[in-house]
């Protein structure tokens, strides 16, 4: 009796476990998967550019950035703590080996820095800025990546304004020590300070 | 090899890095012996891209584009044209990039395709054999689902749904009317190229009047019951435009008023709807429904659906092996027809046609589309999504995107303009460029 009962348990468990995944799998069908990096970075480069150079005005460049400046990125992207009008939708059609192979690929093609007007006198003070705050970590000017910081030297203008004013209102999230030197950066220097970096950034050719 | 001697040296010069003109025989010679032959016609979104990724993953394949035009207008931000904050010219674009590649670019009408004796034949009088065809053809219009319109009315009365000539005639129709006046757009049931073109072209009408002619309206009459990203236009009419007050700028009605366009009285702009009423126009806009462009039916790879079915893995035909069709002819099941998801087709169909042609697999494919949408001025709004094919290739699947939220910051909207303008300045690089 006892094990009669036992299968019959079994039994409605084993359909109430079977109903559902068959319903899922109707939904969703099982996908191919495995996909080359070159496929998954062709659908990065309609929007950032060719081999991720982006013809801009506000799409940034990710080509020649860190790998791992882009995984976190994405990563940040598709949590939802890095504040995106679209990528925040975009990233979770990627897997996080997926992601690897793209930011692998990217970071092996070489950034190409964006001609963009600038005026030479904020450029120069801007030069001063970046040389006391950001050098540290943003170093070379602005072109290194070592330590998996974004590239700054020939960036796009609009990105980079929307990036400091997304950090300095707090939707975009910086580290303990870019923290420290913008808070530095804005008590000392103001919106101009600001100003003066990004026309350095966007000097550099 | 059975192209004629006067078009090869036509498309050879073009060549210029190989230095083929200045040896024709030579490459011809090698060219017979071994280089596999891909030969794509048209030389829209599609065509062209699939022409240069062929070139650059596999630069020992020869890639011949067939296209009459010897330049392209983007219908993609030709709606910007007609709300006037877009030059012509820079929705307009040539086959010199194509060349770089060492694509060659031949300016002749495609009549004819033989999937069995794999040649393509022109207007022209050509011929070109093929190991690998793409088709590429875009739309063309079901004239005859609406009565008193046709190619010849259509110089009267613009569809502006292949962009061009077409657009410069509803903007100049746009620039001489009257204010106060009244614009009708007839959009086209489903499935049509663009989805939310005709109501982004709404927006962009409003837009322009609102500047130069404020007493004007626009009025929508759709066979449809809703639309592509209805909400977020709806939000973007009521804040910008006065949507459903007494002084709106633009109107909608929808297949609950049956108001789609069933026949249009070119000499008097006017339209009548499904239901019987007539509505006049100072300026009338119809987009009749749609199909395959011209070359596919000629090439019989069409269904009964007036669209072409194809294997989603590689985009070749369901009907005809050899050949494969991409773009807004096809039917890509489960992505829209848009120009973001034609390059990335293409993107898929080169993939796929280098590993056939190199005796590979082809690999699992990834496809992606954005459209956006310029609503007004800095109001952007946008549909993103990511796919991955069905193991079975039965759909392409959608596994990430969504559209703008609802009631987003005046800042989003904004830089979504700038990001839509981005879109553009590398999508076209990446496909001219």
């Amino acid at each position: 009796m006892q094990k009669r009962i036992l299968s019959y348990l079994l039994l409605i468990t084993g359909l109430a476990l079977v109903f559902p995944m068959a319903t899922l799998a109707e939904d969703k069908p099982k996908l191919m998967t495995g996909s080359s990096a070159a496929m998954l970075a062709g659908s990065c480069v309609g929007c950032h550019g060719i081999n991720g150079n982006s013809a801009g005005p506000a799409t940034p460049s990710i080509a020649g950035v860190s790998a791992q400046f882009m995984i976190d990125m994405m990563d940040g992207f598709k949590k939802g703590e890095e504040p995106s009008s679209i990528m925040g939708r975009i990233a979770k059609g990627y897997s996080d080996d997926e992601i690897k192979a793209m930011a692998d690929y990217f970071a092996a093609k070489s950034f190409a820095k964006a001609t963009q007007d600038f005026d030479a006198k904020m450029a120069k003070k801007g030069a001063k800025l970046h040389e006391q705050y950001c050098e540290k970590c943003h170093a070379k000017g602005g072109t290194s990546v070592e330590d998996d910081t974004g590239i700054l030297a020939g960036q796009w203008r609009t990105y980079l304004e929307w990036s400091v004013a997304d950090y300095r209102a707090g939707v975009r999230e910086p580290s303990k020590k870019m923290r420290k030197r913008m808070e530095e950066l804005t008590a000392r220097e103001g919106d101009k300070g600001y100003e003066a970096l990004i026309h350095y950034y966007t000097s550099q050719r | 090899m059975t192209i004629n001697r006067r078009k090869f040296i036509q498309a050879a010069g073009t060549v210029t890095a190989l230095g083929m003109a200045s040896a024709p025989y030579l490459s011809f010679a090698v060219s017979a012996a071994g280089m596999k032959k891909v030969v794509v016609v048209g030389g829209g979104i599609g065509g062209a891209t699939v022409a240069k990724y062929i070139r650059m993953a596999d630069p020992s394949i020869d890639v011949t584009v067939i296209e009459p035009k010897k330049s392209y207008f983007t219908c993609f931000m030709s709606n910007e044209v007609l709300g006037g904050d877009r030059a012509m010219n820079t929705i307009e674009f040539g086959y010199d990039g194509l060349a770089k590649h060492g694509v060659k670019v031949v300016h002749d009408k495609v009549t004819k395709i033989d999937a069995g004796a794999r040649k393509v034949t022109t207007a022209g009088g050509s011929t070109f054999s093929y190991d690998r065809c793409v088709v590429a053809p875009g739309i063309d219009f079901k004239w005859e689902t609406i009565e008193g319109y046709d190619a010849n009315v259509a110089n009267q009365v613009p569809h502006a749904w292949q962009a061009g000539p077409q657009t410069k005639l509803l903007l100049s129709q746009l620039q001489a009317m009257k204010d106060g006046g009244t614009v009708i757009i007839a959009p086209p049931p489903n499935p049509f190229r663009c989805p939310p073109g005709p109501y982004e072209r709404a927006s962009q009408i409003a837009h322009y009047m609102q500047q130069h002619k404020p007493k004007s309206k626009v009025i929508i009459l759709d066979p449809k019951p809703k639309f592509s990203k209805m909400g977020l236009f709806t939000q973007g009419w009521e804040k910008l435009y006065g949507y459903k007050t007494d002084n709106s700028m633009i109107e909608w009605y929808g297949s609950k008023d049956e108001a789609g366009v069933i026949k249009v009285d070119a000499g008097s702009r006017t339209v009548t709807t499904a239901f019987g009423d007539e509505h006049k126009a100072d300026v009338l806009n119809v987009i009749p429904a749609q199909k395959a462009g011209k070359v596919a039916f000629a090439a019989g790879l069409t269904n009964d659906s007036g669209w072409c079915p194809v294997d989603l893995l590689t985009f070749e035909s369901k009907i005809h092996k050899g050949i494969h069709v991409i773009g807004d002819a096809s039917i890509a099941t489960g992505m829209p027809k848009s120009g973001y998801a034609g390059n990335s087709q293409a993107k898929v169909c080169a993939a796929g046609i280098v590993a056939m042609l190199n005796d590979r697999e082809p690999g699992a494919p990834s496809y992606v589309n954005t459209c956006y949408s310029i609503v007004g001025k800095d109001y952007g709004i946008s549909v993103a999504a990511v796919y991955r094919l069905a193991e079975d290739r039965s759909k392409i699947t959608k596994v990430s995107g969504g559209l703008t939220p609802m009631d987003a910051a005046a800042e989003q909207l904004k830089r979504e303009v700038a990001y839509a303008h981005s879109w553009f300045n590398n999508i076209t690089k990446d496909v001219f460029g």
